[in-house]
């Protein structure tokens, strides 16, 4: 049901819906206020300044030419890593705040974060770092690495996966846009019913419109690499000849298919009882609270190994590469991943096994969540006996790697224990279950994502990342982890659960203390993290590199780094499983002439448009602006129609410009001898 | 009693991290008792493969490091049929063992079903009967009713030593989990569904207990004392709380059910006999249709709804907006 708008002429309501002066927090007089205020000036500070620095360096037409437009995967990529990066900042901004309420609300003191203010901020914790940390990291680094390693020149449907960036950009926008005009759910991370259906103002709006722009973006990501991965693999690389980052990429877009619509129907039917008094998840009228628990957990849950699955191809990569073997037990890897698949679809009642279902039902959730750790444990032992009577280069990303191994395997160990139904009676809800869940996703996801940065980094920009500053990095997460988590393992087992922003019991108060120290620690990680880019692009010269520079073993190696805009003059032919590796075993040489002209889409502002447009419509049903909405609506599909009369979407790269580019690329293997 | 033993085991290193009270795994209750029993058997069988392989990642990373050149190099070795097959079939095992355990666990440990025994090799007495607790959680407070003793109380509950108690939970409003990590574990309390759950405490004492599911702004302060009490010391209370006296009618309900937080302990001598079915049903106030007669006259097709006593269907406030969304609710 609508809320009543404010009292005022009914102009000013038409035209700016129930927003009003007072619905901006930060000009309230109060601790709340004054914090927001300051961020708003930090925000708006850096932001000017990059705009004025873009300005000055006349880069705006660079930036709309070569980036905002493009069709590139490889640029597309690299936004979404940039997305999902500065959007790390603002989910650990929340976590760091969070653990600090903690580490202080005992007894009389209150903290410094009132319920109110609490609750958004862990509401904005989870969302973010799922939808636009780990899921912007996860499109990114498949956009980038799969269509080079099935030796194909882009994604299917380039046009679509730059419409699928901005509308998972302009989602993050508008939960950036809640922190100061209007405030933000809190509901949670997966907005539960009655809290999102009760809550007043734009807060939960924000929520599922941010959800639904982004939701929508990957959809048609998952939906673009499906198809890149069955129809443009390089002649003769059979599906079991893909390497294993293609087969987890593929697995991991077929989740996303079968699963976003739930996610996308779910929230709708959400708005519906918000905007138009339906009664899906009310508790009367023949709604059920229930039914919205379990059928956001249907996408919830395999969205867990939409995130993981792609990681598991990342240490699959990595393990041979730095072992100097062929990856331990290929067809059992591939069987393993396509097993989690299938199973992800069968476990979601694990999450509420204490809501009243029968002891039966309970139990079959129970075995199929465990049935789950079988081959996720395989592809453990695989990865261990990669390693054995291998020769192991300790590079950063093989740090990360062995850091994951380690600290996913007792993720693992404890995400067992919350299976047993009888033990998730005591642990549910409990801080238990966040140490576990942050062990399986930091140790999992997180640190997978560092180890494919540092990997694939050299192949995207040309050189290396600084060694002492990647090793830090990881020593500061790694410690800094298990210093934030072990405390909640053990307060879990004290009976202590989750979202509380206030506690009574004194003796709880230095576990909490500890914990703070932990994300403190994670902080200095992140932040060597910006240094390592920072100090490796300013000696990128001395850290340059040519095409393979780890001794890779599939065709992203094969071309220049970074790759052309066409990514192979020639598409290689596979012989083998790792392709590259059997090229260069057979003396593979790169052809130096006889180069064709490459045809190539055509960059287009259509997504960026169409992008902004829906942001525009969003934030008009979040504020109640009818007509922004509906004139931005009509905009989506007006420029959608336009596009379709758009003949000029594609052209050719002339063969002396190949020519060109192939011999200026940069080849060098040796890293010393390479220069930029 | 083996998982004593193993319960020892497993308390000794966590006792160094400074003797901290792990309630569930040494809890007070028979049925908590039950389900920490199955999470530590569980986690010892799954530890029987996850610690093998953290030494093993550490053995290999350490003894196939680059610079050890003593350490075979088999550069092409990739696949073992043996190998694979015990790669397969050693987590099999383990899942196979701890299912079978969780499975009997989920059965024997079903909130649903009724206690047999108090204590390990202690049955119900067949003369004893349950203390029948009705739980209704409130923003931001629970409410007990004791419809054997005609007594309810706010944020208090206690319950005799070693008698079995069934509560019947439901909610006014939000979605909470009524859990008292000593007693048993923890079940969803939902508005207009009962939930039930089934426990015994066997030590005196006091325990906490609280809302485990985030349900808004209050939630923080959703707390109550449970007092395991001697049978003596029960009938005590149950006076305490008719002395104190009080009435919870439907006026005093409309009272009780407004968000507060941080809510008081507080007694009733009676009660409104059929309260807490009004409130499971959603129909505390005067003129709403108890969800139950609306089931029921969902079976006889929609057009008995018009024989219902005092409305037709025609006239239903399906938009008048819901008592149950007060303006303030998660503000």
């Amino acid at each position: 049901m609508l809320e009543a708008m404010p009292h005022r002429a009914a102009i000013w309501n038409f035209l700016f819906g129930r927003l009003t002066i007072d619905s901006l927090p930060f000009l309230d007089n109060n601790a709340e206020g004054r914090i927001l205020l300051v961020t708003l000036v930090v925000v708006v500070v850096i932001g000017v300044a990059i705009l004025a620095a873009v300005t000055k360096y006349r880069k705006w037409g660079y930036l709309w030419r070569d980036w905002f437009t493009t069709v590139d995967h490889k640029k597309l990529g690299i936004m979404y890593m940039i997305l999902g990066t500065v959007m790390l900042l603002r989910g650990f901004s929340d976590a760091i705040m969070m653990r600090a309420q903690q580490a202080v609300a005992f007894g009389p003191e209150m903290g410094y974060l009132p319920p109110q203010h609490y609750d958004q901020i862990f509401t904005a914790h989870g969302s973010i770092m799922i939808f636009f940390v780990a899921m912007a990291y996860i499109v990114g680094l498949m956009n980038y690495v799969m269509p080079l390693q099935i030796g194909s020149r882009d994604v299917a449907f380039p046009f679509l996966n730059n419409m699928s960036f901005w509308f998972t950009f302009w989602g993050a926008i508008l939960f950036m846009v809640s922190l100061f005009v209007g405030d933000f759910s809190t509901a949670g991370w997966l907005g539960y019913p009655p809290v999102s259906e009760l809550q007043q103002g734009p807060g939960v709006d924000y929520y599922i419109w941010g959800l639904q722009l982004s939701g929508v973006g990957t959809l048609l990501s998952g939906v673009n690499f499906v198809v890149t991965i069955v129809k443009m693999r390089a002649p003769g690389m059979t599906m079991m000849k893909m390497p294993v980052f293609t087969w987890t990429s593929l697995c991991t877009s077929g989740l996303i298919i079968a699963t976003f619509p739930v996610l996308t129907a779910t929230l709708l039917l959400l708005s519906l009882d918000r905007y138009l008094g339906m009664h899906f998840f009310t508790s009367d009228f023949g709604g059920n609270v229930m039914m919205y628990i379990n059928l956001i957990w249907v996408w919830g849950h395999p969205e867990v190994y939409i995130l993981v699955l792609p990681i598991f191809g990342v240490y699959s990569e990595i393990v041979p590469t730095f072992s100097g073997k062929p990856l331990f037990g290929y067809s059992s890897m591939v069987y393993a991943t396509c097993a989690i698949m299938i199973l992800s679809y069968l476990v979601w009642l694990h999450h509420f096994f204490t809501m009243g279902s029968g002891a039966d039902v309970n139990s079959f959730f129970s075995l199929t969540t465990m049935m789950i750790s079988i081959p996720t444990g395989v592809k453990i032992f695989n990865w261990l006996f990669t390693m054995y009577r291998g020769r192991v280069r300790y590079t950063v990303p093989m740090l990360w790697t062995l850091g994951a191994l380690f600290t996913f395997t007792i993720g693992g160990m404890t995400g067992v224990m919350l299976s047993v139904t009888p033990a998730d009676f005591l642990l549910h809800n409990s801080l238990f279950l966040i140490a576990h869940f942050h062990n399986v996703i930091i140790g999992g996801v997180v640190f997978g994502v560092f180890a494919a940065v540092n990997y694939w980094f050299p192949k995207a920009f040309g050189f290396k990342l600084d060694e002492f500053w990647g090793k830090a990095t990881f020593w500061f997460w790694l410690v800094g982890f298990w210093v934030a988590f072990t405390p909640l393992y053990i307060l879990g087992l004290m009976g202590v659960t989750r979202r509380l922003s206030h506690f009574e019991d004194p003796s709880l108060q230095p576990y909490f203390i500890v914990a703070a120290f932990g994300s403190f620690l994670i902080a200095l990680g992140i932040l060597s993290f910006i240094i390592q880019i920072y100090v490796s692009i300013l000696r990128r010269r001395q850290y340059a590199v040519g095409g393979d520079p780890w001794d890779g073993r599939t065709l992203e190696w094969s071309t220049t780094s970074p790759p052309p805009e066409y990514n192979f003059a020639f598409i290689p032919i596979v012989h083998e499983r790792d392709a590259w590796t059997d090229m260069k075993a057979h003396g593979y040489e790169r052809p130096q002439a006889g180069f064709n002209a490459i045809h190539m889409p055509k960059n287009t502002a259509t997504g960026v448009v169409i992008g902004a447009l829906s942001f525009a419509c969003c934030f008009g049903l979040v504020w109640y602006i009818w007509w922004l909405a509906a004139l931005s609506l009509v905009g989506i599909i007006a420029v959608a129609i336009a596009h379709t009369f758009n003949y000029h979407q594609d052209h050719h790269i002339p063969a002396d410009e190949v020519h060109r580019s192939e011999q200026a690329g940069n080849w060098q293997t040796d890293a010393e001898g390479a220069s930029a | 009693m083996p998982a004593k033993r193993l319960r020892g085991l497993l308390l000794l290193p966590l006792l160094l991290l400074g003797g901290c009270n792990l309630v569930l795994l040494a809890p007070s209750g028979d049925m908590a008792r039950q389900q920490s029993d199955i999470m530590i058997i569980t986690t010892i069988i799954i530890a029987l493969i996850i610690v093998p392989v953290l030494v093993a990642i550490a053995i290999i990373a350490w003894r196939y490091r680059a610079s050890n050149k003593h350490a075979r190099y088999d550069p092409h070795w990739d696949h073992s049929p043996q190998l694979e097959l015990v790669v397969w079939a050693v987590p099999l095992v383990i899942i196979i063992a701890v299912g079978a355990v969780s499975w009997i666990g989920t059965h024997q440990t079903d909130p649903y079903r009724a206690i047999d025994r108090i204590a390990p090799g202690q049955p119900v007495a067949a003369d004893v009967k349950p203390l029948e607790v009705n739980v209704v959680s409130l923003q931001w407070k629970w409410l007990f009713f004791y419809p054997q003793y005609g007594i309810a109380t706010v944020n208090e509950l206690a319950a005799p030593v070693d008698r079995p108690i069934r509560f019947q939970l439901t909610s006014d409003t939000m979605m909470d989990s009524f859990f008292i990590p000593a007693l048993v574990g923890q079940v969803y309390a939902m508005p207009g569904m009962q939930t039930i759950l089934h426990g015994v405490i066997n030590k005196p004492g006091e325990y906490k207990g609280f809302s485990a599911n985030y349900s808004g702004l209050g939630f923080t302060d959703m707390r109550f004392t449970f007092h395991g009490l001697d049978t003596q010391d029960f009938d005590a209370w149950v006076a305490k709380v008719r002395a104190a006296g009080g009435d919870l009618d439907t006026a005093t309900y409309d009272q009780l059910r407004k968000p507060t937080r941080d809510a008081p302990v507080h007694y009733y001598a009676r009660f409104e006999p059929d309260l807490y079915t009004r409130i499971l049903n959603l129909c505390v106030d005067p003129g709403q249709i108890c969800l139950s007669e609306m089931m029921a006259a969902g079976t006889h097709g929609g057009g008995a709804m018009r024989d219902m006593h005092g409305h037709d269907a025609m006239s239903m406030p399906m938009d008048a907006p819901t008592p149950t969304a007060p303006a303030a609710a998660t503000h």
